[in-house]
């Protein structure tokens, strides 16, 4: 059975400097697995080259038994790869009810229809609340970002990512900058989220991994240490030294 | 007159504050027989600004090179109605948006593809390129000297441009309405509403599966277009065409009537011409040596007080009004 999305010998090297080095990667089908490393060992860079924003100088990327290593981000999209960002990526003018109706509409082929007002698109927008209310943001659809707490924005970011009903999410560092009284919050989300969906998780907050993840990769310098489950990585020697030092949690 | 945002729950029916801009056109129609003639310049520069509106406003494309499209459509009406023959308005019209748009397609399929200050830079290469063809080219466009003899026959046969501007006027006026009614139908859409995503955050878009360079052609497309019927408006109703139409001054003086009426909000492309023009038309006579200073000093003071141009004031004053008690 094919993986949700599978990376086969994936490089990526600006001039001398290599920032990935022959990932191989696999997440299953619903699987809930995370994606650590210390600062600067490339992962984001590997999500840039998952989502099609970065190009990977060799190596092969499937999605769902499908090669999309030359797709543009967009046509990513569409076959249901979503992503999150580490730094809020909104549309700040905007309401919390337009942010993420955007992305439905985009997914139901009705954003670039020109004569009937958005309003009237009646499904965009009951799809978007019903997304906004299981995320508890239904009392603030109609605020703008701007006037938004910063907790509520990073819902926001996986609210957008959810309207766009995809089958692998990326999400990257969903609780940066997030209180860590507040961070239980994210939690509950990502654990409400639709089984079928295979979630890979980009986060620096150790007790956030080992709670959500099933499976975690350890990516140092560009390259896949180990991968395991969480107990596995939490006893790996390895990985205490070059990451977790004596703050790991099992 | 709070902004026109557009978006999934905003009601895209007309209020009553809309109709505003229609009975003071229509009644300066009445009121004011002697300025009919400048009114019409106005309804023309409406139009034009809306146009820019639409992709400064809305879409977040910004430019200093939107005359090559007005600029385009006027001669293309004026070539038409002087050389070849065509003296149906309408068909000078549909002429010089059809070239708008052709120019419009063609040259924002290749500038669209960068940003910020080298967009700025194409935008106005390109009006400067056009310019110097039309002087240039003077068996077509009359070169330095402009285009005269431009014939345009009575509307629908009946309705005959007369020297008083009533026709014109009148007729600019459908125009507007018309150009106003797609403009105001585009923004409540959801393409309206996927460019506002485009100008707030093109990397959302993108990672959203929009075709961000697309929406962006399509846009500059249209606006490009309205721009070209605009400049065919001007050539019908000044009957002659000069090179100013596509100057960099042309555009970056439609900047400022935006700017000062207010960006991104369909009404500023109304209020900052009316203000701009009429001001000009005061000052001019009043101080004609001197007049740029006063709307220089115009210029400066919205700029450093009130960013949102005058509507944008309205809009501040009308907010601290009703949370008053």
């Amino acid at each position: 059975m094919s993986a949700a999305l599978e990376t086969r010998g994936l490089c990526k090297s600006f001039g001398a400097l290599t920032v990935a080095a022959d990932i191989n990667f696999r997440l299953e089908t619903g699987a809930r697995h995370a994606l650590i490393g210390p600062n600067g060992a490339g992962k984001t860079t590997f999500v840039n080259m998952l989502t099609g924003v970065l190009p990977p100088s060799s190596g092969r990327i499937v999605l769902g038994g499908e090669d999309i290593t030359a797709m543009g981000q967009a046509n990513r999209v569409k076959r249901g790869l979503g992503r999150t960002f580490q730094i809020n990526a909104l549309f700040r003018r905007l309401s919390v009810l337009d942010n993420v109706a955007l992305a439905v509409a985009e997914r139901r082929g009705v954003a670039p229809r020109m004569l009937r007002a958005a309003s009237r698109h009646a499904d965009v927008r009951a799809e978007s609340m019903e997304l906004l209310a299981t995320l508890g943001l239904a009392e603030d659809a109609g605020v703008r970002i701007l006037d938004l707490p910063y907790g509520k924005q990073r819902l926001v970011e996986i609210a957008i990512a959810l309207g766009l009903k995809p089958r692998v999410l990326l999400l990257d560092e969903p609780a940066a900058g997030v209180p860590s009284l507040e961070s239980h919050r994210i939690l509950q989300v990502l654990d409400r989220l639709p089984e079928h969906i295979a979630i890979l998780i980009i986060e620096h907050d150790m007790d956030l991994v080992f709670r959500f993840a099933q499976r975690i990769t350890v990516l140092v310098q560009g390259e896949v240490l180990v991968e395991g489950t969480p107990d596995e990585i939490g006893k790996d020697k390895r990985v205490h030294q070059v990451y977790l030092g004596e703050q790991h949690h099992v | 007159m709070s902004t026109h945002a557009g978006g999934y729950s905003a009601d895209p029916r007309v209020r009553w504050i809309e109709f505003l801009p229609w009975i003071v056109a229509v009644a300066a129609f009445f009121a004011l027989p002697e300025y009919l003639s400048l009114g019409a310049r106005i309804l023309i520069y409406v139009l034009y600004a809306l146009s820019l509106d639409l992709i400064v406003g809305y879409a977040g494309i910004i430019t200093l090179g939107h005359s090559a499209y007005f600029g385009l459509g006027a001669y293309v009406a004026g070539i038409l109605a002087a050389k070849a023959g065509f003296h149906d308005p309408f068909v000078q019209l549909a002429a010089a948006g059809a070239a708008g748009a052709l120019l419009g397609i063609s040259t924002g399929a290749i500038i669209l593809r960068t940003r910020a200050l080298t967009l700025l830079m194409l935008t106005l290469a390109i009006t400067s390129v056009l310019m110097e063809v039309a002087n240039k080219a003077t068996a077509l466009t009359g070169g330095a000297d402009g285009l005269s003899g431009v014939v345009v026959a009575p509307i629908l046969g009946l309705f005959k441009f007369d020297i008083f501007g009533k026709t014109a006027y009148l007729y600019c006026l459908l125009v507007l309405l018309l150009g106003w009614w797609l403009v105001r139908k585009m923004i409540y859409s959801p393409f309206g509403t996927s460019l506002r995503g485009v100008r707030e955050n093109s990397l959302r878009m993108h990672a959203i599966g929009a075709p961000v360079y697309w929406r962006l052609v399509l846009v500059y497309t249209l606006s490009a277009t309205i721009a070209g019927v605009a400049g065919g408006l001007i050539t019908q109703t000044n009957q002659f065409v000069g090179l100013n139409v596509l100057s960099f001054e042309s555009a970056g003086e439609l900047l400022v009537m935006l700017i000062l009426g207010g960006v991104g909000r369909i009404y500023g492309a109304f209020v900052g011409p009316v203000v701009y023009l009429i001001a000009q038309d005061l000052l001019a006579k009043q101080f004609p040596e001197y007049w740029y200073f006063g709307i220089g000093t115009m210029l400066v003071l919205v700029v450093m007080f009130a960013r949102g141009g005058i509507l944008g004031i309205l809009d501040g004053t009308l907010a601290k009004l009703r949370r008053k008690p």
